[in-house]
């Protein structure tokens, strides 16, 4: 390892060392703000750093990480994403009894472990990464533990997750078993060449492999979690599940399956459009039948994931063109609609159930607005972000002429349609049917998440309108994806 | 570039009405009239302008267009161009926005600023979608019409709304995607045989298709415009969203959304797939002469005038899906008469009976009687437009259904016949109309305002323009020639149909019509 390599990496040094600080800075004096302005001071510089570390790119550090531009894109991702998060989580948790500091050193924890993952292509970084980011995400689910919802939550997660990696090692190690290599490279050659190797393993591992990856992007069958964990989980550290966490393991399932070429076995192809379309078709039926908003969003990321995964079966690079840019879209959207979830909640409960939104139009009109869109944008409806990611999301898979995948989206994501409606009637039903006029004194927002969300809101729109830019800067990443 | 500024006057109009509608009801009204009305002047001195197809006809095939690269990675532009088909429309859409500010002058009362951010941003989609010329961004202004108009019938409608809006927005959307499926496989079609992505509609006029994936895309196109129009059995959506959106909503619902699915029909899927719609014509004249009696014998059973009326336009539009199937020059223009004329006396009911609810609270017919003795200037007024809608000779219904039948005539004279049952069919409806609320003695013993001067300066208008085009639709038509005989020529067979690798469309200038000069002019 030498000095390109540590400027490579610098990226995930600075995030290590802002956890370290914002720890040792809690020691020392207990002060939310200081916190918070630490940890966002670390994530800005974390940031920066990643235009050092594209200069040297690409670049594998030791076998373990590979920095190249898709690497730096995804961590340029989730480092915006937990900016935002972080951000979030100060108002809301000001609203909290007991110690808050915590928290962002667990985010910072997780924005790591996710980082990681995006840039491993190989298995041990892949496990480290994964690993990191979990065991984070176990405390932060749980972070309020004086309340039932979080504790159970954070239990749930913890148990499945545990059990998922268990499979996710076992696969890995009938992988190595077969092939004797840890390496997503020289899986590849040993795929595509080894026609004399016995293969036995092969399937077996994948298939253990999917069901570990599959419980963290939360397709169906490895679903059950999400709607307990969503509607558990504080605000934003759902945003941040549904998020950093998700996006990291999509970018990870890209980068693993087109790099190792093992995306164009017919068997894994077969099984990943079973899984979209289950997650699809479950998805959105289930999150007809919720009344929380926190757990609608929830069956709504898992027919989400579906959409992505019909694009990722499409292949080459448009698809994983047309798979970042809807993660882009999706980020944004996820973020402002549990954005919102969280300044609306309050110290005793979070604001999700769909009668918390009622007149809503009617009291706070421009929060309202904002939840509009953040709704259409799920719902793929015009000049919002999400629009564009289904459009191209749809065209990946017509490139690839995956018809029947692409009708399972359409049919499913008017099914879709009814719960956002639902939600969105609800916005603007009239104050004199709920019963709900305005009340004498509106409790003001938070300063820094109306912030967020207006910051959420513009980028949604532009996304929405004028998608080139954000276009080329992915298609400039993905490039650097080395299909196989 | 005038095109865009049309689009960007209304959508700026429709966010400061949602501004100033925090602190004020009537600048909202205002400041939305004033933009429909700059827009509506500005799209007569355009039709001034390019009146004379003579003058323009062999330099160009748009009077105006604007062409903006969009997102370059996948060949989408941001193309406007209007010819004299889509010159019409606009006409037609500021004509009904300026109608459905005035209607909702007094009925909206509530959320003022965002019912005239939505009024706006509908209007500003329909202008997009007779506009846009480039598949992708069709289907965007398809799609944002949507949304508003949905918040529109939720909020300010009556009883049912939220079951119609529902309703409403699930039977667009799911047709709007089956297009888009649509549009993206001829897109990729279109790439595989020439090597360019493009959405351009003038690209992927000439795309060579096998018949059968040709008629499967024409289908996809085909549903969501028919959905729109409404074509019987796809219907369902529009007595509800009709009858329970507000009158600004029915009016816009009945007079211009309905039309962008007979103009979809005429602008792509018959250019676009010349065989398959020619193959499939006879289909759709039956489903046309279907919803045009079935739609007239369901007007007849209502009892409830708003949903009355909405049955009719089901019948109406009927004769647009005949005549464009049929698609010879007397159609055409028959389609064309039909879809202004249906839209000024179908908008020009809804206020009426809009009028009448604000007055009486009721929709029902039986409750309504011998409104003659109360209001006789409505009365009059209504009698009007029931005979436009009758298509009495000397107003504007009668032209377009007239021509459409003579044009229907030659192709089958079973369409033709059935056809005009159906005419006889809204004779018994609108006199029923007539005879039920407004003759007889007054029982209900109503004692109602007459129209006041804001509603008259409303019909009046309405009732001539209704006139001229029943006594004197040369302009229209000369108007419509130009970009009439361009949908024709495009729709000519065409010796390469099959699949032949390679194969590049035709080229169209033989007949003096150029490769459109992609700047601006």
């Amino acid at each position: 390892m030498n000095g390109t390599d540590l400027i490579a990496i610098l990226p995930l040094l600075v995030l290590t060392v802002a956890a370290v600080v914002v720890m040792v800075a809690v020691c020392i004096r207990r002060s939310h703000l200081l916190a918070v302005w630490l940890t966002l001071l670390g994530l800005a510089a974390a940031f920066v750093s990643l235009w050092p570390a594209a200069a040297v790119a690409p670049a594998q550090v030791t076998p373990l990480l590979v920095i190249d531009g898709y690497a730096l894109f995804y961590m340029g991702l989730i480092i915006a994403a937990t900016f935002v998060t972080v951000i979030l989580s100060y108002g809301y948790l000001e609203n909290q009894e007991g110690y808050s500091e915590e928290l962002y050193i667990l985010i910072l924890t997780a924005a790591l472990g996710s980082s990681v993952l995006v840039a491993s292509n190989h298995f041990v970084s892949f496990f480290l990464g994964l690993e990191v980011l979990s065991v984070a995400l176990y405390a932060m689910s749980a972070y309020l533990c004086n309340r039932p919802l979080p504790l159970e939550a954070g239990i749930k997660y913890l148990v499945l997750a545990a059990v998922s990696a268990a499979f996710l090692l076992f696969g890995m190690a009938l992988i190595y078993a077969q092939l004797g290599t840890l390496q997503f490279g020289q899986i590849a050659a040993m795929l595509i060449s080894g026609a004399s190797y016995e293969k036995t393993l092969i399937y077996p591992g994948l298939a253990l492999m999917i069901t570990g990856i599959g419980f963290k992007l939360a397709v169906v069958p490895f679903h059950m979690w999400t709607p307990d964990v969503y509607e558990g989980a504080p605000a934003p550290v759902t945003a941040f599940v549904a998020t950093v966490s998700k996006g990291g393991m999509v970018a990870l399932l890209l980068r693993y399956f087109y790099e190792t070429g093992a995306y164009r076995l017919h068997r894994v192809f077969v099984v990943f459009s079973i899984i979209a379309i289950a997650s699809m078709i479950a998805g959105n039926l289930l999150a007809l039948l919720q009344n929380n908003v926190k757990r609608i969003l929830a069956y709504s990321s898992i027919a989400h994931l579906g959409y992505i995964l019909v694009a990722f079966l499409a292949g080459g690079n448009r698809a994983a063109e047309a798979v970042t840019f809807y993660l882009v879209a999706y980020f944004v959207t996820t973020l402002g609609a549990f954005g919102v979830v969280s300044v609306l909640s309050n110290g005793e409960r979070d604001a999700d159930s769909i009668e918390d939104y009622e007149s809503l139009f009617w009291r706070r009109p421009v929060l309202a607005g904002i939840f509009t869109l953040m709704l259409l944008s799920l719902a793929g409806i015009p000049l919002t972000a999400g629009f564009v990611g289904k459009f191209f999301l749809i065209a990946a898979g017509s490139s690839a002429s995956l018809w029947g995948l692409i009708f399972v989206l359409v049919v499913t994501s008017v099914v879709g349609l009814f719960y956002y409606l639902r939600i969105l009637v609800a916005l603007y039903r009239s104050p004199e049917e709920t019963g709900k006029a305005a009340p004498a004194a509106v409790p003001s927002l938070s300063l820094s998440g109306s912030y967020a969300l207006a910051g959420l809101t513009v980028l949604l729109v532009w996304i929405g309108v004028y998608p080139a830019p954000f276009l080329e800067a992915i298609q400039h990443a993905v490039s650097t994806l080395r299909l196989f | 570039m005038i095109l865009v500024w049309l689009i960007v006057i209304l959508m700026v109009a429709g966010i400061l009405a949602g501004l100033t509608g925090r602190f004020s009801t009537s600048w909202p009204r205002v400041i939305s009239l004033l933009a429909v009305s700059i827009d509506f002047v500005i799209s007569l001195v355009l039709w001034s302008q390019n009146s004379s197809y003579v003058k323009l006809f062999p330099q160009s095939d748009w009077f105006k267009q604007v062409d903006w690269a969009w997102v370059p990675q996948y060949g989408i532009h941001f193309h406007l161009a209007m010819d004299g088909l889509s010159l019409l429309m606009i006409v037609l859409t500021f004509l009904l926005g300026i109608m459905s500010v005035l209607i909702s002058w007094r009925e909206i009362q509530e959320g003022v600023g965002f019912f005239h951010f939505n009024l706006m941003w509908i209007l500003a989609g329909i202008l997009g979608v007779f506009l846009a010329v480039d598949l992708f961004l069709f289907y965007f202004m398809w799609e944002l019409m949507l949304v508003p108009m949905f918040f529109l019938i939720a909020i300010w409608g009556h009883e049912r709304r939220i079951y119609a809006a529902v309703k409403f927005f699930i039977f667009t959307q799911l047709s709007g995607l089956l297009m888009l499926i649509a549009i993206l496989a001829l897109y990729f079609i279109h790439h595989s045989t020439t090597g360019i992505y493009s959405f351009e509609y003038q690209d992927l006029l000439g795309t060579a298709l096998t018949p059968h994936m040709a008629m499967l895309l024409m289908l996809g196109f085909f549903v969501a415009f028919a959905v729109k129009l409404p074509m019987f059995p796809f219907h369902p959506w529009l007595p509800d969203a009709h009858t329970e959106a507000p009158t600004a909503g029915s009016v816009i619902l009945a007079g211009l959304l309905l039309k962008t699915g007979a103009y979809g029909m005429l602008r792509f899927v018959v250019p676009l797939f010349p065989g398959s719609a020619h193959e499939f014509a006879p289909v759709a004249m039956v489903l046309g002469v279907i919803g045009i009696i079935y739609g007239a014998i369901l007007a007849f059973g209502q009892t409830d005038l708003k949903r009355l009326v909405a049955y009719t336009s089901v019948s109406h539009l009927g004769f647009a899906l005949v005549g464009i199937f049929a698609w010879n020059e007397l159609a055409l223009e028959g389609v064309l008469i039909v879809m202004i004329a249906h839209g000024i006396s179908t908008g020009a009911l809804f206020m009426l009976v809009g009028g009448l609810q604000e007055r009486t609270h009721t929709r029902e017919m039986d409750r309504l009687r011998g409104l003659w003795a109360t209001v006789p200037v409505m009365s009059g007024v209504m009698m009007f437009f029931a005979m436009a809608s009758i298509g009495l000779p000397g107003l504007g219904d009668f032209v377009g259904e007239f021509l459409t039948l003579l044009g229907a005539y030659r192709v089958s004279l079973g369409v033709t016949i059935a056809a005009v049952i159906g005419i006889l069919i809204s004779t018994l409806y609108s006199l029923k109309v007539i005879q039920r609320a407004f003759h007889g003695p007054n029982t209900h013993e109503w004692s109602l305002p007459d129209l006041g001067k804001r509603e008259l300066l409303i019909m009046v208008p309405m009732m001539l323009i209704l006139l001229w085009i029943g006594l004197y639709p040369q302009p229209l038509f000369n108007t419509f020639k130009p970009a009439m005989q361009k949908l024709q020529l495009y729709a000519a067979p065409k010796p390469v149909m099959t699949m032949v690798p390679g194969a590049r469309k035709l080229p169209y200038d033989q007949n003096g019509l150029a490769e459109t000069n992609r700047s601006e002019p």
